[in-house]
């Protein structure tokens, strides 16, 4: 299948620092991928990339069959900036009016659109009397203008309440399966888990990661914790009977490698009548990104 | 084209909203009014139409206004969408600078246009009411519109430059205003001190006219005056338009427009993100 974007080595510097160092990403259509990065990963830098709007020193980008910036990916590419602002002075209805007209389309469009993200009933009145959310809805508004091929998002939920990002995965569910690419970038996997197909980690400009969230899990391979509650007077004996395990309050913990999980298990099994219950928590999604994101000596 | 003709709807409904237009049209009915006013003595005594004479009153007056109202209308266009942070999301939308630019070019004549046709709407009509001979004048006073308008042009795409340049609103604005205050207000004087001191020598004859050639806005006094019918009635540098063939000064006010949307386009395009 033909990629809807990919990057090939690509390096950028700002003044001799580096931001992007031999970056490689590929996004096929109808494929939903989440950037995960610090703040000054270089997130943002690759988007503006993308979108041709900042220069590269090196490597190849193509963007729906053509130069990044050039007209005609800037028709087939939506976009949606951090902290997405607009004119205080003109309504929302009126915005996403403009936006229609710049990419062709006849700005009575603008009120259904409006409606896509639940923002019908302020559709009239002026942007500069919105909340942070009512904006982030602006601007994921004007991203569904003509069905665009790629969408780059940077960071779309900030600002969203967990309701509304929902609603937001749903309809970025819509876009994918009618054949869209989308590029999202977020800080926090905790906000992009299952709903995307594949996550990119970033970390001083380089990709230290890449995979689904199942790959990432055992590519961390992370031990697991676990705790175990004692009968009553038994904590004694369950401590003695598991080397390396701590005792925390009523509770007896200890971590393990994923694959020692069944034999620890199975002991754990076998001390039936001291053990009242057992608990098993697997890394945490913070706990992969951490492992990631630090790895490269920071 | 349908590209520029959202951004100048958007912009002009922006400047609307903002009460740029009717700011700017009331403080042309103000000046025209007063102008009018003011200008009803000479008539008799030079034998001119009333409106003849209001054009003439009304060009020193626009040498000053126009130029400030372009550059209040434009020093916010770069600088302003840079610090809102719509200037990203905008260029990556499928429309060029040079578009977006010509974009709010137009929308801001459009808001000049409005604030001329007031004031200078008003001056005429108060002309025509007191003295019925005022219809010559008209051809007079349309040639100050649209030459009004080129010279707006000029300092709305100087000011889109200065607005490229600074990146801030406020440093746009404070330069938007030291420009004024060089090209209509200190250049001049120093033309003026040159003569002065020369005493009728090489720079009198040879470099005068065409430092004012050079300068939109004397460009923009010398052929309102030098086709209108009432030189005498104005002061100053009228006697430098008799010399000065009309074609040269026409050329100035046509070229200045180009020059500046070139410079601002020139500037616009390198604004990184």
């Amino acid at each position: 299948m033909t990629q809807t974007l990919t990057l090939s080595k690509v390096t950028k510097t700002y003044q001799g620092v580096t931001a992007l160092d031999e970056v490689s990403l590929r996004v096929s259509p109808g494929e939903r991928v989440a950037l995960l990065g610090h703040n000054g990963a270089g997130k943002s830098t690759m988007m503006k990339i993308i979108l041709g709007l900042i220069p590269f020193d090196h490597g190849k980008v193509e963007v729906a069959a053509a130069a990044p910036g050039s007209a005609a990916a800037r028709a087939r590419v939506a976009y949606l900036p951090e902290n997405a602002a607009f004119h205080p002075a003109l309504t929302g209805e009126e915005q996403i009016g403009f936006y229609l007209r710049l990419r062709g389309r006849p700005a009575s469009e603008a009120a259904g659109l409006l409606e896509r993200v639940g923002l019908g009933s302020a559709a009239r009145r002026r942007i500069g009397t919105y909340s942070k959310g009512m904006r982030q809805r602006v601007g994921l508004a004007q991203t569904l203008i003509g069905a665009p091929d790629l969408l780059v998002l940077d960071e779309p939920t900030s600002g969203l309440d967990p309701v509304s990002r929902r609603d937001f995965y749903a309809l970025l569910d819509g876009l994918a399966s009618d054949g869209a690419a989308i590029l999202l970038s977020s800080h926090a996997l905790t906000e992009v888990e299952a709903r995307t197909d594949r996550i990119v980690i970033l970390a001083k400009g380089r990709v230290v990661a890449e995979g689904t969230l199942a790959d990432l899990r055992r590519q961390a391979a992370l031990p697991l914790q676990v705790q175990v509650t004692p009968a009553v007077d038994k904590a004694g004996a369950v401590l003695a009977a598991l080397p390396g395990a701590t005792a925390a309050g009523r509770q007896v913990v200890l971590s393990c490698a994923q694959d020692d999980k069944l034999p620890l298990l199975a002991r754990i099994a076998a001390l039936n009548g001291a053990v009242a219950d057992v608990d098993i928590q697997p890394p945490s999604l913070e706990d992969i990104y951490s492992h990631f994101s630090r790895r490269d000596g920071q | 084209m349908n590209r520029i003709l959202a951004t100048c709807a958007a912009e002009f409904r922006i400047a609307r909203r903002n009460r740029w237009v009717t700011i700017s049209a009331l403080m042309m009915v103000l000046f025209g009014m007063v102008l009018s006013a003011a200008g009803s003595a000479p008539t008799g005594a030079l034998g001119a139409d009333r409106l003849s004479v209001t054009v003439a009153s009304l060009t020193s007056l626009a040498v000053y206004l126009v130029p400030l109202l372009a550059l209040l209308l434009a020093f916010d266009a770069v600088a302003g969408e840079l610090e809102r942070g719509t200037l990203p999301l905008l260029l990556a939308y499928p429309v060029s600078r040079p578009e977006a630019l010509i974009g709010k070019l137009i929308a801001h004549l459009a808001v000049l246009s409005v604030a001329l046709l007031a004031g200078y709407g008003t001056a005429a009509l108060a002309a025509i009411a007191v003295d019925t001979r005022a219809l010559a004048g008209l051809p007079a006073l349309f040639r100050l519109f649209w030459s009004s308008l080129l010279l707006g042009a000029t300092f709305l795409g100087t000011g889109y430059a200065l607005s490229a340049w600074s990146r801030r609103p406020s440093a746009a604005a404070g330069l938007g205003i030291g420009l004024w205050l060089v090209v209509i207000v200190l250049y001049d004087l120093a033309l003026l001190a040159g003569i002065v001191a020369d005493n009728g020598g090489f720079f009198t004859t040879a470099l005068f006219p065409y430092a004012l050639l050079a300068n939109p806005a004397d460009a923009f006094r010398l052929y309102n005056l030098s086709a209108s019918q009432a030189t005498a009635a104005a002061a100053g540098i009228a006697g430098a338009a008799a010399t000065i063939p009309g074609w040269q000064s026409l050329a100035s006010i046509l070229l200045w427009p180009l020059a500046a949307l070139g410079l601002a386009i020139a500037a616009f395009r390198k604004v990184t993100l």
